[in-house]
């Protein structure tokens, strides 16, 4: 527990390229085996042969030696929602599975879900605009399961998968975006609308003002049948480098007009992270977000993205009642998140010292 | 407006989710989207199937009714019925897609880019798959050929069919026969 609990996930150390507009890149694909009913929708025995059979030809092999075994019932409530905030497992795994398990390697880059949904979830997550790696490392997992286990596959439909939503490939590509010039302008809007007609979809909020968001958004593919892989990650990265001009142009069109303002923003949200008493999460996210901006268009140069990350996991409330080392009621949390961001803080000061 | 959530404070704070091309407006007081803590990044669709019917219906793409499956329809393998499929959104094993394929077809077609994959293939049928889809392909070239009046080029074709075919059915004979052995190995044991 303590491994999930204090460390850094591979996409959390930052970097990457693009990491000023994109946090994180993910890729899973959803697999089953074949002759078995979907986990879904499976009698509690069912599941058991499931986790069992995936157990005996992963757990002891020299390919999966990095890899950490965390079958969910072993875990406790709080280490479940960590790992759901630091993106490793879905909250369907984490909460409605039987005979759930999750397969972590040791970076935090890879998860294989076991008993999700789908038999198997392969994932991999990492820090920047890296789709494409990530779907080198999830391919390369799905080709190692696949050597020992014959997969629920149709000539027609592809990879067979419990929810039609996911039949075909299975994959699911999504890239974590912090846009706040295109939000704060509002031409975030004329995306939104457009994003659906080329098969994607957007998640994450965002207020009439910005403020419950942090500036966070989510963009993956919708479609998953009829086109490869190779072109469902190309149509989202050729999305996403549009996203990604647009946003560099409002922020150079901000910088522009409103230097000064920008600056201080920036200097007063590592202010109020610094010194405040009581944080909701909705304050502390988009006190993140300004500092973030402004780390990024040079304006200050106190933080970096690995710690900008951290602050974004840890100010979540399983992390942060993880961190506490105990149970925390919501007003409990509000006046223990100002504690561990300034612990964080602290670090790093330290070691940049 | 009053918050959705309380109906007590003033909803100062709109969410809008964008999922599956499906808008959603929340109207919230600032308690009550602090109370949230919404920040779920999680990226499953959440896919409702009784949604996409009515939607399906409305745009017409369903024709009518009767080109759906009854609702008592099974899965002989896992006893799905079309009604609970319908109501849950999930399948219940590889088995359904043949028990449902009339329905599943119209539904998948509204979902994606097309009803056939083009992607990934598992290297335990690689071969089999790309055999069939040249051959689909060797098919549609011919009634080109035809079309065209190219009759000469077009049997030519006719013939490359035929062999590829047979190879195909050879190879599955092969593959069965090898079952069968593997089978009676297995219930030799269990004697």
């Amino acid at each position: 527990m303590k491994q999930v609990q204090y460390s850094l996930s591979r996409w959390m150390e930052g970097g990457g390229p693009e990491a000023e507009i994109v946090i994180s890149s993910r890729v899973r694909a959803a697999r089953n085996i074949k002759d078995y009913p979907f986990s879904c929708l499976a009698a509690e025995q069912e599941t058991a042969m499931v986790l069992e059979k995936i157990n005996d030809m992963v757990l002891n092999k020299d390919k999966f030696a990095d890899f950490i075994y965390l079958p969910m019932e072993d875990i406790s409530e709080l280490v479940k929602q960590a790992l759901v905030e630091k993106h490793l497992i879905s909250p369907y795994l984490a909460y409605e599975s039987s005979n759930g398990a999750l397969l972590l390697r040791k970076d935090e880059a890879v998860s294989i879900m076991i008993n999700e949904e789908d038999h198997l979830r392969i994932q991999a997550i990492l820090p920047g605009l890296m789709l494409e790696e990530a779907w080198q490392d999830t391919g390369y997992y799905d080709d190692l399961l696949e050597s020992e286990l014959d997969y629920a596959f149709d000539e027609q439909y592809g990879y067979l998968t419990t929810c039609p939503t996911n039949v075909g490939t299975g994959l699911r590509a999504s890239v974590m975006l912090h846009l706040p010039a295109l939000i704060m302008t509002g031409q975030i809007n004329r995306f939104l609308g457009a994003l659906p007609q080329v098969g994607l979809t957007v998640r994450g909020l965002y207020g009439e003002g910005t403020e419950i968001t942090g500036n966070l958004v989510q963009v993956s593919n919708q479609v998953t049948l009829g086109h490869s892989e190779e072109e469902i990650i190309s149509n989202l990265a050729s999305v996403i480098s549009q996203l990604i001009e647009q946003e560099k142009n409002a922020r150079q069109g901000m910088l522009d007009k409103k230097r000064a303002e920008l600056t201080d923003k920036a200097w007063r949200a590592l202010g109020i992270l610094k010194y405040a008493q009581v944080i909701g999460s909705t304050e502390a996210v988009q006190l993140i977000s300004d500092l973030r901006l402004g780390y990024d268009l040079g304006l200050i140069k106190a933080v970096d993205h690995r710690l900008l990350n951290e602050l974004l996991v840890l100010i979540r409330p399983g992390c942060l009642q993880l961190l506490a080392g105990k149970e925390l009621e919501h007003n409990e949390r509000n006046l223990e998140r100002p504690i561990q961001i300034k612990q964080a803080l602290d670090r790093f000061r330290e070691k940049n010292q | 407006m009053l918050c959705q959530e309380c109906r007590k404070n003033e909803a100062n704070i709109q969410i809008i989710k964008s999922v599956n091309g499906i808008q959603t407006e929340d109207f919230l007081c600032e308690h009550c989207a602090r109370q949230k803590e919404e920040l779920d990044f999680s990226f499953e669709p959440k896919f409702s199937l009784p949604k996409l019917f009515t939607s399906m219906l409305n745009q017409g793409v369903l024709g009518s009714r009767d080109s759906m499956h009854s609702a008592k329809t099974q899965c002989s393998s896992c006893g799905l019925s079309f009604a609970q499929f319908s109501q849950v959104g999930r399948l219940g094993c590889s088995e359904c897609f043949n028990a449902f394929k009339k329905s599943l077809k119209p539904i998948l077609r509204c979902i994606h880019a097309s009803s056939t994959h083009t992607g990934k293939l598992p290297s335990r049928v690689r071969q089999r798959v790309k055999r069939l889809r040249d051959l689909d392909q060797l098919k549609e070239e011919m009634q080109v050929k035809v079309h065209n009046e190219e009759f000469e080029e077009a049997a030519y074709l006719r013939d490359r069919i035929r062999t590829m075919e047979n190879e195909i059915q050879k190879n599955e004979i092969q593959k069965n026969e090898l079952k069968g052995q593997v089978n009676d190995d297995e219930s030799e044991k269990g004697d």
